[in-house]
């Protein structure tokens, strides 16, 4: 049994079992090394990718609920984005390990609100865990990005 | 002190070039040692044992598996001394006969399929028999009934000056606590992973996540019994380290190095799966402090007597190293004639705990500023005024007998601190609020403190780092230093230093890979001591390097990017030697005795006043930060964004330590809490915006003035939250995390 997809915009079609993760699949046959496994329990987001433009960690995904799906990784964002440039200049990125998935939950949100607040910021990023920066930098990147915070 | 000594930066992203790995960490092409290409990999596991200590009587290998498949490595294959190398050999790499802890390895095993692998791991048992009555508490040490080594302590220190008892004799308010400090893991988001490879000359060569890849060869010369040439350790992208990867990864690498010696030619990675990661690397030592602090009527110190012990685990690794740090911090920036703390690390059956940025000095911070409050409330004294009271000043002798020089900045900070928050003007609000009856009490707390930069006292001198500088044919330079990036900017902030030093753009200089067949050691990348001591060095390599060009290849002053460019290439084209080398040499002016306690602990101190806002919720007891101001002195800001992250990352982890992060022990003294899910750090949904606050005195003994910061952020926060929260709910506490559980009993017991 195969599952096919496309990944970053690309057919593919994975031959592994359906209970394999997904996050398995990006990193080992499809050579996405930038999507991480910091716990592999659905806690820390350094696996997310998005799944039919939805936010999810492919940890916890099995191959076999993937047939179909629209799947993107971090190698699959636009490399010079206003987002990638705002992370750079703000210092969004520290050691980086979360950054990937920091990114896709960056997108997401941005997507979801073009002009967020705070609020909707830190609720938005609430699943991906960062330990370098306390976060602050993040929000700065994003609310560059939007153009500042939206007023509550 | 007059803020017009003080600079105070508010240009912080215009001054800040863009970070070097920033592009490759954002678009994920980083590789991190579990992302090295490596083809027919084998993948490592170990086995530990299970009991608090005891003697290995027996490994039994399951018959129904087909050992043949599997590399197989026990203490009876370690070609070297099996002795983790660190202070004391006291540390085996694997487990022979006496073990003093749960978790430590006993057998490796390696195969290419991790499925196989783990059914494997469970095709093993071994036969312990355990010690009686282990260990798991300072206070039960101290009482020293079992032994774990001779009267349970691994080091005992003094820092005794003045006479304690003319200082209780004058004083009229005295207070006495006990506070309790946990364990803290510092939870970098990559766990501890390495990648071993026997090359065809015999050579072995590590790869992998470390802070120190020069402690990692050490380690490995010593375990595998072979010369340094015959060992290479290069350190892949390290996502977090925060301390956690100073010490253990040495471990790892002796193991995956054994694996890979007998694997005969395969390569081995050994990556730790989290749980693994919490159970068995170093964490924050907990600690215990007895405290009594004594003033006169109008607020000024008159003693402190502290009794600081912390919990070191089983093993010695780094505690003399962190009680120093914890004992020299542990009086503050405060004036006060009579001062003894008496510090101890202990001997339990926990696994060895580590390092941790602040390493010591959070912990014994905590004590001095939380009493510090409860003396200000005893003198019915405003606890900022307390401070401004007593924080040094340029002239005074501070806690280890130093007079200090103009390189002072705690009353400056202070004063910022009061004046950007409204302190005064939040009091009087938060009084009010709170006895307006709401369904929440809010609280302003502080703490003031100085943090110092690089080794202690004569540390620097022993390691007599080295730093190079490479000139190429083609005008770049690159330096050749075993300082490591792991997310706290060091590859910025060096290039950055070099560049302006060589008066070159920064895309001419190049951070070299930490790879020791390459890099000199210069030193540890420990202590915020890389951007303050190895920066120094870069500079004065750089002065070198010019030196020599417009010696030798015509290099005309002032020069730029191309007429350097031609110079180099001159240099080169003469077979004239490109690599230029700077050694530390110590200041003059430093003198310190080890044995007292006595003289110039550091280098340099950054000043720091830290104020948390907090709100406590009445029903659930949950306590939100409604705002946090960290002010402090650095000296100069060489990148302010990275300056800036370093302080908000360090605040936040500070913030987890105060209020959610406690590490939860099983009965054989292992960590409960091995998940994600029940370890809590702080997530964006409990942290909002700091206010950073950066003042650059420009006197400390890096570049332009420059001064350690990474470790700073840590010390501050717990108190200052701690000291809001008893102020909102009029509580004492004595202890961290500061849970709602722990709330509702301090606020029952005083209902009744
Ligand atoms: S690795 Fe998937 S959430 Fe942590
Ligand atoms: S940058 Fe290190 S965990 Fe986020």
């Amino acid at each position: 049994m195969s599952t096919t997809m496309r990944i970053n915009g690309k057919a593919f079609q994975s031959s592994s079992a359906p209970n394999a993760r997904l996050l398995d699949v990006l990193r080992n046959e499809c050579d996405l090394k930038g999507t991480k496994e910091g716990c592999g329990e659905g806690e820390c987001g350094a696996c997310a990718v998005l799944v039919n433009g939805r936010l999810v960690n492919s940890c916890l995904v099995p191959l076999g609920q993937m047939e179909r799906a629209e799947i993107t990784t971090v190698e699959g964002l636009p490399e010079d984005s206003a987002l990638a440039q705002a992370f750079v200049q703000c210092g969004a990125t520290q050691c980086g390990i979360c950054t990937p998935g920091m990114m896709l939950a960056a997108t997401a949100l941005l997507a979801e609100y073009a002009n967020p607040t705070l609020e909707e910021i830190r609720w938005g990023l609430s699943g991906n865990l960062c330990r370098c920066t306390g976060y602050g930098r993040i929000y700065a990147a994003i609310a560059q990005v939007a153009g500042g915070f939206a007023d509550v | 002190m007059s803020l017009t000594l003080v600079k105070q930066r508010t240009d912080q992203q215009t001054a800040s070039p863009r970070r070097v790995d920033g592009v490759a960490k954002i678009r994920g092409t980083a590789l991190y040692v579990d992302d090295l290409p490596c083809a027919d990999v084998l993948h490592g596991a170990t086995v530990r044992t299970t009991a608090a200590g005891g003697t290995l009587q027996e490994v039994v290998f399951d018959p129904a598996i087909d050992w043949s498949e599997f590399v197989v490595v026990t203490a009876r294959d370690i070609p070297g001394m099996n002795a983790v190398k660190l202070l004391e050999n006291d540390q085996v790499v694997l487990v022979d006969r006496a073990f003093r802890h749960a978790g430590e390895a006993v057998v490796l095993l390696a195969h290419a399929d991790p499925e196989k692998l783990g059914m494997a791991l469970k095709g093993v048992s071994l036969v312990e028999l355990p010690n009686t009555a282990p260990i798991f508490d300072i206070d039960a040490a101290l009482a020293a009934q079992q032994e774990i080594i001779p009267g349970n302590i691994y080091t005992d220190y003094l820092l005794d000056r003045g006479d304690v008892a003319e200082g209780e004799h004058l004083a009229d308010v005295v207070i006495e606590e006990r506070f309790l400090t946990p364990s803290q893991e510092q939870l970098y988001i990559e766990p501890q992973g390495m990648l071993a490879h026997l090359q065809k000359d015999g050579s072995i060569l590590v790869e992998g996540s470390m802070q120190c890849p020069y402690y990692v060869l050490d380690a490995l010369v010593q375990c595998m019994g072979m010369d340094k040439d015959h060992l290479r350790v290069v350190q892949s992208t390290t996502g977090g380290a925060f301390g956690g990867k100073e010490d253990y990864p040495s471990v790892i690498a002796c193991h995956a190095a054994l694996l890979a010696l007998k694997a005969g030619g395969r390569s081995v990675k050994l990556v730790y799966e989290r749980g693994e990661d919490l159970r068995v690397t170093p964490k924050r030592h907990p600690s215990r402090t007895l405290i009594s602090l004594g003033a006169n009527k109008a607020g000024e110190l008159q003693f402190i007597d502290m009794d600081f012990a912390i919990d070191g685990g089983a093993y010695r690794t780094l505690s003399p190293v962190v009680l120093s740090r914890g004992v020299i911090h542990a009086p503050g920036p405060y004036k006060c004639p009579h001062i003894r703390v008496r510090g101890r690390a202990v001997a339990t059956n926990h696994p060895p705990f580590g390092a941790f940025r602040g390493f010591g000095a959070p912990q014994s911070i905590f004590a001095m500023e939380v009493a510090m409050d409860r003396l200000a409330r005893k003198l019915a004294m405003d606890p900022a005024e307390l401070r401004r009271i007593n924080l040094l000043r340029t002239g005074d002798v501070n806690p280890t007998g130093d007079v200090v020089g103009a390189d002072c900045f705690a009353h400056a900070t202070l004063d910022v601190a009061l004046e950007h928050t409204h302190y005064y003007q939040r009091l009087a609000e938060y009084r009010a609020w709170n006895a307006a009856g709401h369904q929440t009490r809010k609280g302003i707390g502080l703490a003031t403190f100085a943090h110092g930069a690089g080794f202690t006292g004569n540390g620097e001198l022993h390691l007599a780092s080295r730093v190079s500088l490479q000139a190429l044919a083609n005008g770049h330079v690159e330096i050749l230093c075993s300082n490591t990036e792991m997310g706290q900017g060091a590859a910025t902030t060096l290039v950055q230093i070099a560049a302006d030093a060589l008066g070159l753009p920064m895309d001419r200089v190049h951070l070299a890979q930490a790879d020791t067949s390459r890099v000199p050691n210069s030193g540890p990348t420990v202590a915020s001591r890389t951007c303050m001591v190895v920066g120094e060095l870069i500079q004065k390599a750089a002065g070198q390097l010019l030196q020599r060009l417009r010696e030798t290849a015509e290099l005309a002053a002032p020069h730029d990017a191309q007429s350097f460019a031609a110079a180099c290439a001159r240099l080169c084209a003469v077979a004239g030697d490109t690599l230029v080398t700077a050694q530390y040499q110590p200041p003059t002016d430093m003198r310190w005795d080890e044995q007292a306690f006595l003289g110039r602990a550091y280098a340099s101190y950054a000043w720091a006043a830290y104020i948390a806002e907090v709100e406590v919720d009445v029903l659930t007891l949950e306590t939100r930060v409604l705002d946090f101001t960290a002010v402090q002195e650095i000296g100069d800001a060489v990148h302010p964004v990275i300056v800036q992250g370093q302080i908000e990352g360090g605040v936040a982890q500070g913030i987890g330590y105060a209020l959610y992060e406690d590490v939860l022990w099983n009965e054989r003294g292992v960590m409960a809490n091995d998940r994600l899910t029940n370890y809590i750090i702080p997530t964006s949904a409990d942290l909002g915006f700091m206010h950073v606050v950066l003042l650059e005195g420009g006197l400390g003994a890096g570049p332009k003035g420059a001064k350690g910061v990474g470790e700073l952020p840590m010390d501050g926060p717990a108190p200052a939250i701690v000291n809001a929260i008893q102020q909102a709910l009029d509580i004492d506490i004595c202890q961290i995390p500061v849970k709602p559980e722990m709330l509702l009993e301090l606020t029952m017991s005083r209902g009744n």
